[in-house]
């Protein structure tokens, strides 16, 4: 750019190259915006392509099959769904609990500061490190048994964690303090505060982060590799100690089948069923949120 | 702590106190958990490290945990990841760098709105699903004019790119925001172009901020399991520098991928090669953990600069 910025001649055409490289870089700048999304784009239609004729019913309510024309996903489905809940019912106690200490009663000292790195290098821990860390902790020391839904739902809870931690802060934060002074001037305690005044007005904002924090748990497929969760599982767990598989595993396991029905046509049913169900997760985040964001 | 507490009441008080220490331990859990992690990886190495020496796991050029000869040389590893790393980095650093310019710069809000949301997308979608993407739809198509083979680098690396793109993006994009708008409006006092302020202002003076998102997302990179686990095969090989081409062409095997053929393998046990999953583990641990506190060195250091 120096060489521009020279004495030049009126007529040398300056102004003129600089504005079609500012255009061209504004072009190039969105080209690269554009470039992930559309080839995100590309795909999911190339996977949805493939899925047709063998998403359907049949496929959504069959145990897997060795027969690309009998192979079902209920199992997996179901697994996923079991894993699920049992994550939110840990998750978002713990997670509320947290972001509350640290938002409202922790005061700016070491041990805050700490705790707070801490909880922004757990969520940078790959998620086949929880995998271990399942392994180690759960079946190694307290014997729970591999791939067990208790198992995968402990390892896959403390894995997002921290991402429900730091959406549950912004959600308290954003609780406007002049409430929380109002509370007092009534003559609430601290706890009457928290309860009645602001996790109330942060509940929307708190639901959104774990709603999301549990799509990216239905995601996971590392950390139930590493507590062996079976990569196919033909019947429903029916307690929190049976063995238990989930729709990515089913997928890398079909995935991994050489036959092109497999490859091309049940896993993308597997891949699609994922996706809308991820998809729907996504939209009841978005829903709560849009719903309840005039008020803030 | 910090608010006055009025009551008299001691059941209340204690109530209070009750529930200040019970959401001290929900915050509490998370420093439990990293301890847990460490210790989990570290006991665990340490029969693997009885066995084989550190040295030789360190130094080791050949991985064969099961095939005999039996090897524990790491490197393999290390440098797959890196082929990997250096793949992502290729894609997501300049797609990144520019959307975030784009989004900081020259977006309209309106715009925006939609952008961000759609970026993010990217980092939702489930990496087993860019796996299978890579290698269903991504190897065929490149492999029509590039001599690849079924599992390999490049496709692997493509997808960890874009899947990474929103973590360059969305945390440049917040550095480029936090730019004061007197600089801009300097630049532009001085006749410069948008594509001057937009490159000679604004991203030097959010460069830490960049920096930080470049090692995060590389971390990101380092640490992805599934899409290398599926699409760039089991293959361990130490680079071949003399053929940097073929690095990318062929199958590698990354230390999350050795991480997951073991956890798949009939060896679930007591034996070496069950304990090597943990020396793996912890390796990769300590690179990710150091590059994410180096990133959040760096992005607290920018945030200081504007405040």
């Amino acid at each position: 750019m120096a060489a521009d910025t020279t004495d030049a001649p009126a007529d040398s055409g300056f102004g003129k190259i600089s504005r079609t490289k500012d255009v061209a870089f504004r072009l190039l700048a969105l080209a690269a915006t554009l470039i992930g999304i559309v080839s995100l784009a590309v795909l999911l239609a190339n996977v949805t392509v493939d899925a047709v004729g063998w998403l359907d019913w049949q496929f959504l309510t069959n145990p897997p099959h060795p027969d690309p024309y009998e192979a079902g996903f209920f199992p997996a489905l179901i697994g996923s769904i079991a894993i699920m809940l049992l994550i939110a019912l840990i998750t978002f106690p713990l997670g509320v609990g947290a972001a509350v200490y640290l938002e409202e009663y922790a005061n700016d000292g070491y041990l805050t500061r700490f705790i707070q790195l801490n909880i922004a290098n757990l969520a940078g821990v790959p998620s086949v490190v929880y995998g271990l860390l399942g392994l180690g902790l759960f079946i190694g020391l307290l014997n729970i048994g591999y791939g067990t839904v208790i198992v995968a739902g402990f390892t896959v809870s403390l894995l997002v964690l921290p991402i429900v931690i730091i959406s549950a802060q912004e959600a308290i934060r954003a609780v406007p303090d002049s409430q929380r002074q109002a509370s007092y001037g009534m003559g609430a305690t601290k706890w009457q505060t928290i309860r009645n005044v602001v996790l109330p007005r942060a509940m929307p904002g708190i639901m959104t982060g774990t709603i999301l924090a549990l799509g990216r748990a239905i995601g996971e497929t590392a950390p139930l590799i590493m507590i062996a969760a079976p990569t196919t599982v033909f019947g429903v767990p029916n307690s929190l100690f049976s063995k238990v598989s989930a729709m990515p595993l089913q997928i890398y396991n079909w995935a991994s089948y050489p036959n092109t029905e497999f490859q091309y046509g049940v896993v993308a049913a597997g891949v699609v069923t994922l996706l809308v169900v991820l998809l729907s997760i996504n939209s009841i985040a978005i829903i709560i949120r849009n719903r309840y964001q005039q008020r803030t | 702590m910090s608010q006055p507490d009025f009551s008299h009441d001691g059941i209340r008080t204690a109530r209070g106190t009750a529930f200040r220490y019970l959401f001290m331990l929900c915050a509490l859990l998370s420093i439990l958990t990293t301890v847990a992690i460490v210790l989990t990886l570290l006991v665990d190495s340490a029969d693997f490290f009885a066995q084989v020496s550190p040295v030789e796991f360190l130094t080791g050029t050949r991985w064969s945990p099961t095939n005999d000869p039996i090897a524990f040389g790491v490197l393999p590893l290390i440098s797959g990841t890196l082929i990997i790393t250096v793949g992502a980095a290729m894609v997501a650093l300049p797609i990144g760098l520019l959307t975030a310019i784009y989004l900081s710069e020259y977006a309209s809000e309106r715009r925006r709105a939609y952008l961000k949301p759609a970026l993010e997308v990217l980092a939702g979608v489930p990496t087993v699903v860019y796996g299978y993407f890579a290698l269903v739809y991504v190897t065929p198509a490149l492999d029509t004019f590039l001599p690849l083979s079924t599992f390999n680098a490049l496709s692997a690396s493509i997808m960890v790119g874009i899947m990474i793109i929103p973590m360059v993006s969305s945390i440049s994009e917040d550095a480029m925001s936090a730019v004061p708008d007197s600089l801009r409006q300097a630049s532009y006092g001085l006749g410069a172009t948008k594509f001057t302020v937009s490159t000679s202002v604004v991203v030097p003076a959010a460069l830490s901020g960049i920096f930080s998102s470049f090692i995060l997302a590389l971390s990101r990179a380092i640490g992805e399991t599934m899409i290398v686990a599926i699409a760039a095969g089991q293959t361990p090989r130490l680079a071949d520098v003399t053929d940097p081409a073929g690095l990318f062409l062929n199958s590698v095997q990354t230390m999350t991928a050795a991480m997951v053929q073991i956890g798949t393998g009939d060896i679930v046990g007591q034996g070496v090669a069950y304990k090597s999953l943990f020396a793996v583990g912890l390796t990769l641990f300590v690179i990710t953990f150091v590059m994410n506190l180096i990133s959040e060195f760096v992005a607290s250091r920018y945030r200081e600069v504007y405040r």
